[in-house]
């Protein structure tokens, strides 16, 4: 009741902020599109069926690229807590790429893997794997050696205990691992968008840039909003029933 | 391992010293510990705080290597941690994600008993210590003293010959304490297993064991025993209850005092 008002609220801020302005004029109106007119053109695309292109298109550049560092993150992340050469190997390899800023090796993906989706989706893959790898690595790392003691003395085996205590143990922030990975995915697909693409939100957003439609801007902007927050309402859910009994409920 | 089954087995701690480094010197924490655990006796383990009294349980469960000197269950050294010697921790340990019924079953699930003899195996050792009606729980959804039954009935669960109880009632208020103690001591009359038990409270001892070991301050080594001949159903407040419970007193009191130097 609270989460619908207050997005009605924020809906309701947009348009008295920007039919004040159509009114008033305080800047070109051009520049401050309406509720009206975004919805107006949204209607436009929905219609002729290239929103949903688009949509799709992201949307299905976002879950192999999340997808594909999920399992890389998770295998890297057990083999890590498994082996402790593993762990010093990989560490400061690991630790010296993780600062550089994806987006500086953009241009490099798009030589590497030419145009098309292959880029895309290895770019999306390179950047998430990072915060889900240091994430799941760390959940696995740090399980109460009480509850490996506990599980010992009930008989369990090296293999029931990754199993059967680690593994649970360390699903919840496994569970946030992904959930921020996830929202690094929708972050960084605009970016990838941006160059070489022919269709998706982020070449949406750059074809407004390029003929001039702030609409159109403002339009994939909120798509991408709506999209994060479904996935994450989805994610929030799948987690709940997954992390039962962790919390009160 | 030992033959499980309703009794206990004997343990022997033969000769364990252990030794941890601490500042890069090497600090004794047990000094020449000599012990043999009667099968189905329960003899408590008591000494000043920082005595070493823990150290020595979790060398039995296996969970620490002794510096020198060995355990044997029966007639076996033990290697590590293995499912005749349960373990009940003061701080419960319970699985959190494993509801109430599921964490009992653990043992007997890892050891490969069929899930309906399971369900069988939980709900006898629930009912054991009164918490049938929260099986479907989660630990969380516990206070201490029900998240310590669970743990006690999942130690017993497992059919273990050995049960080792470290300060298990500590963190809990001193009227669950008194029920805690008194439910161990009927579950005790019924399983006969081999319990050490660590404590620091001298009328907890006093009112569970058979035998009791006061143990010196830091590091620990065996200062005297102490046999209880009180019967089953003991009366915390009969003279013969008291005397014991001063006479441990002065004996541990002078382990305190030399901390306190």
């Amino acid at each position: 009741m609270i989460r619908a008002a207050a997005l009605a609220g924020a809906l309701l801020a947009w348009a008295l902020v920007a039919y004040g302005n159509l009114a008033l004029e305080v800047m070109n109106p051009v520049l401050l599109p309406t509720p009206g007119e975004v919805g107006a053109l949204a209607a436009v695309q929905i219609r002729d069926g290239s929103l949903a292109h688009h949509l799709t298109v992201s949307a299905l550049r976002i879950v192999e690229g999340f997808g594909l560092a999920a399992a890389a993150a998770l295998a890297l992340g057990l083999l890590v807590a498994v082996s402790t050469p593993a762990r010093l190997a990989l560490e400061p390899v690991i630790e010296f790429v993780r600062p550089i800023p994806p987006l500086a090796f953009l241009p490099m993906f798009l030589v590497w893997f030419g145009l098309g989706e292959t880029s895309k989706v290895a770019f999306i893959a390179y950047t998430t794997f990072f915060p889900m790898f240091v994430g799941t690595g760390a959940s696995l790392l740090r399980v109460d050696v009480m509850l490996l003691r506990a599980a010992a003395s009930l008989g369990a085996s090296r293999r029931d205990l990754l199993r059967r205590v680690v593994l649970p143990a360390a699903l919840p922030g496994i569970v946030v691992a992904l959930r921020l990975g996830f929202g690094l995915a929708i972050f960084v697909i605009v970016g990838a968008e941006f160059m070489g693409a022919d269709a998706g939100l982020g070449n949406l957003i750059m074809e407004g840039r390029v003929f001039f439609n702030p609409a159109q801007i403002v339009m994939g902007a909120l798509l991408l909003g709506a999209l994060g927050s479904l996935v994450n309402a989805l994610l929030l859910m799948t987690e709940r029933r997954v992390l039962r009994g962790r919390a009160l409920p | 391992m030992s033959p499980a089954g309703v009794g206990g087995a004997r343990v022997r701690i033969e000769g364990v010293h252990k030794a941890f480094a601490l500042d890069g010197r090497s600090t004794p924490a047990l000094v020449d510990i000599n012990l043999e655990v009667q099968a189905g006796e329960l003899l408590c383990l008591l000494g000043p705080s920082g005595c070493g009294k823990s150290t020595l349980l979790n060398i039995v469960a296996g969970f620490l290597p002794p510096t020198r000197g060995r355990v044997l269950v029966d007639a076996t050294p033990i290697t590590g941690p293995g499912p005749e010697r349960g373990v009940v921790f003061q701080e419960y340990v319970l699985f959190p994600w494993l509801t109430v019924a599921q964490n009992v079953e653990f043992g007997p699930r890892l050891a490969g008993v069929e899930a309906a003899r399971c369900r069988e195996i939980a709900a006898r050792y629930l009912d054991m210590v009164g918490l049938r009606e929260h099986a479907t729980k989660f630990p969380v959804q516990l206070s201490g003293g029900m998240k310590q039954r669970v743990a006690i009935a999942r130690a017993l669960a497992n059919n273990p010959s050995i049960v080792l109880m470290d300060e298990p009632f500590g963190a809990l208020d001193a009227q669950t304490r008194e029920v805690m103690q008194e439910e161990l001591s009927r579950i005790q009359r019924v399983e006969h297993k081999t319990i050490v038990f660590v404590t620091h409270s001298i009328r907890e001892a006093v009112y569970l064991a058979d035998r009791l070991v006061v143990l010196t301050s830091a590091p620990g080594r065996i200062k005297e025993m102490f046999t209880i001949k009180l019967g089953e159903a003991r009366d915390r407040f009969a003279p013969e209850f008291t005397r014991y419970e001063s006479e441990i007193t002065r004996v541990v009191k002078e382990e305190v005092a030399k901390v306190r130097e």
